[in-house]
């Protein structure tokens, strides 16, 4: 694939280089279904595509269509040429008008990008806000229509009636800080598609509110309705049952996914890290957004230096093999030449069960040579940082008439002891190849805050010897960032017993599996406390 | 020497007479016994069957009479002088051992040699 060259339609994954509006959390709700999900691809690689494929009419960014997403400029000036452009050129550089890096590229799917996403975190919002709206004014209009329209008509109102205004105005205080707090704050997450529930609650406000506008309208307004008792209380009524969908809302919406309902089973592709949680009842994609909270707080940090080594292995055992299509279908080739041989492969994989195979013995020598090596380098950086904080203590009062020079704030004392154990540090962590977690910037800034803390050695270590998980790292050490959800049942739908999706982001991906939590059966028995009477077993021995 | 509850136990038995030594101013037989029906079967070593809650026979002391008479260590006691073993406490099985007036106990014991030996020997000479 060549990378300089134009390009027509393209789908790609800004993964990392996509910081300035990612954050991968986003308020998203989508009003229209999406497609189903591609896999992801790498940033580096630009597909391209030839005119009349379909994916140049819809280009797909994260897996969805973006409706109306102006297409970008250099589509049109591939549309006028031949169809048979992908088919029949063979040097594509520099044959077109435009022609651009892979930097413009990636810039210009970006600039995309944020017209777009920025359109689509504020359709949810504005929504909202309508709606909120809506829902304030309707009451009030209630009210004010009838002192406007026929005020002479209008009798007075009475004591009870503005003890209703003072109910009124106390009601709608709480449903509109109640739906700022339910709607319209600034959600943590974009998911793909709309939350059903969220939907169906905005449809039955409306429903609602337009059928009490109906029948304001027909019983009220036409008929000017004399008794401004009566209005008021049907106001009343209206913010009442906006309550009451306001309460369905949080219970729909939260307390749903409180009670732990299901167990889920979360394994990490790359290097088999499990975790189980329990959750309660949720769509797959909610699932799938407590499930990532959870990875970034439980999973140790995706390290890819430790999975070479079988990779290694795995390819040496490969290359030592190589077949020969001897039988004269045309002409002959190894097996590569030829994948939909099945012969050829049967017979690899018979050829490598019977060879005789050192890599075993040589995997447990490697892996007990490498543990030695860590615990050696281990008790040298033990020793080191232990002798590196004896150097240094808290300034107590009879320190105070010492030298200026030798009182130190936080930074330099962690300054001052670093070096003794820096290179200590840096070769245990390149033996155990987490060198590129830990900066030595981020280094002293944990000696800092651990001198402040008056943790002891043991405890500034502590971070170098045991993985973390993955949130402790900066953004930069993710490795994790988009994620995709790819599922075969539709992701609004409620997890059930059975159901199986995984998480995909560019290097690996988490399988999720679901279990039900079983049904309790607890019966209960009575114990008397009187009950609880022992005899002792003997084995006595008498001479006789 | 399996017993089924409510059968009557059948085993081979051995007769051993032990003369009681005076020692001071008690007559010693030379041996401990273990086991009783108010005691744990479950501990005794010496017994196949678990639950068995005979009284057995758990040390001999090397010279005394009743190593002399070839009683053994492990050996069930199923009577002594008549008097039934199977089914006593560990105290009742002391005092019937421990008699004053009597100089002679004679106990029939059994053990598991003794079945095997009777095996053995009905195997090996022909039926007549």
């Amino acid at each position: 694939m060549d990378t300089e060259s134009t390009h027509s339609g393209y789908s790609y994954h800004s993964s990392r280089s996509g910081r300035s509006n990612r954050h991968g959390e986003r308020s998203r709700e989508r009003h229209k279904a999406s497609s189903s999900k591609d896999s992801s691809r790498s940033e580096r690689s630009v597909i391209i595509n030839p005119p009349d494929t379909p994916s140049q009419d819809s280009p797909v960014q994260n897996g969805e269509p973006l409706p109306g997403e102006p297409a970008p400029p250099a589509e049109h000036g591939d549309e006028a040429q031949d169809d048979n452009w992908g088919e029949t050129t063979t040097a594509v550089t520099g044959t077109s008008e435009l022609s651009l890096s892979q930097e413009e590229v990636v810039g210009l799917g970006k600039g995309t990008e944020d017209g777009v996403q920025t359109c689509r975190r504020y359709v949810p919002l504005a929504l909202g806000l309508c709606v909120g709206l809506i829902v304030l004014a309707t009451p009030l209009a209630f009210l004010v229509l009838p002192a406007m329209m026929w005020p002479d008509r209008l009798q007075a109102c009475g004591a009870a009636c503005e003890g209703l205004f003072l109910s009124i105005s106390f009601k709608l205080l709480i449903l509109i800080l109640a739906v700022w707090a339910l709607f319209l704050r600034p959600s943590r997450a974009s998911l793909p598609r709309v939350c059903v529930f969220r939907g169906f609650l905005a449809t039955l406000t409306l429903l609602l509110i337009m059928s009490y506008w109906l029948f304001y309208g027909v019983r009220i307004l036409d008929a000017q309705d004399e008794d401004y008792h009566g209005i008021v209380q049907f106001a009343v009524s209206l913010v009442d049952s906006l309550l009451f969908v306001h309460y369905l809302a949080v219970v729909l919406l939260e307390l749903r996914h409180l009670q732990p309902c299901y167990s889920v089973c979360v394994i990490r592709s790359t290097d088999g890290e499990t975790r189980h949680y329990n959750v309660g009842q949720l769509s797959i994609q909610r699932a799938a957004l407590s499930i990532l909270e959870f990875y970034y707080r439980d999973f140790p940090l995706h390290n890819p230096a430790l999975l070479s080594a079988s990779k290694h292995r795995a390819a040496k055992h490969l290359a030592g093999l190589k077949v020969y299509n001897v039988d004269g279908s045309g002409p002959a080739s190894t097996a590569g030449a030829q994948p939909g041989n099945g012969n050829a492969s049967r017979a690899m994989v018979a050829a490598a069960a019977k060879r005789k195979d050192n890599t075993h013995n040589e995997l447990y020598y490697e892996e007990a040579d490498h543990e030695r090596r860590v615990r050696k380098r281990r008790a040298r950086l033990v020793v080191a940082v232990e002798e590196a904080f004896t150097h240094v203590r808290r300034m107590k009062k009879e320190d105070e008439r010492a030298a200026p020079s030798d009182i130190m704030d936080v930074r330099e004392a962690a300054l001052a002891i670093f070096p003794s154990m820096a290179r200590a540090l840096q070769k245990y962590l390149r033996t155990t190849r987490r060198q590129h977690c830990h900066s030595m910037e981020s280094i002293q800034k944990h000696l800092a805050f651990c001198l402040v803390n008056n943790m002891s050695p043991k405890a500034f270590l502590e971070a170098y010897l045991v993985p973390g998980p993955t949130l402790q790292y900066g953004p930069e050490r993710w490795m994790a960032d988009q994620w995709t959800l790819v599922s075969e049942a539709s992701v609004t739908s409620s997890m059930k017993e059975g159901t199986e999706f995984a998480l995909r982001c560019l290097d690996f991906s988490l399988a999720v599996t679901v279990k039900s939590i079983p049904y309790i059966r607890v019966t209960e028995e009575y114990v008397d406390p009187k009950s609880h009477k022992f005899t002792l077993l003997l084995q006595s021995e008498t001479s006789v | 020497m399996y017993f089924v509850p409510g059968q009557p136990v059948t085993a081979v038995v051995q007769r051993i007479e032990i003369h009681k030594l005076r020692q001071g101013e008690h007559l010693i037989l030379g041996f401990s016994i273990g086991g009783g029906i108010d005691q744990d079967p479950g501990q005794n070593p010496f017994s196949e069957d678990k639950t068995d809650k005979g009284i057995y026979v758990t040390r001999v002391t090397p010279g005394g009479p009743a190593e002399v008479a070839d009683l053994r260590m492990g050996d069930k006691i199923m009577q002594v002088n008549g008097w039934d073993m199977t089914m006593v406490t560990h105290d009742q099985a002391r005092k019937r051992l421990t008699k004053k007036n009597e100089k002679v106990v004679r106990l029939l014991v059994t053990r598991k040699s003794l079945e095997e030996a009777v095996k053995h020997s009905m195997t090996t000479y022909p039926k007549q």
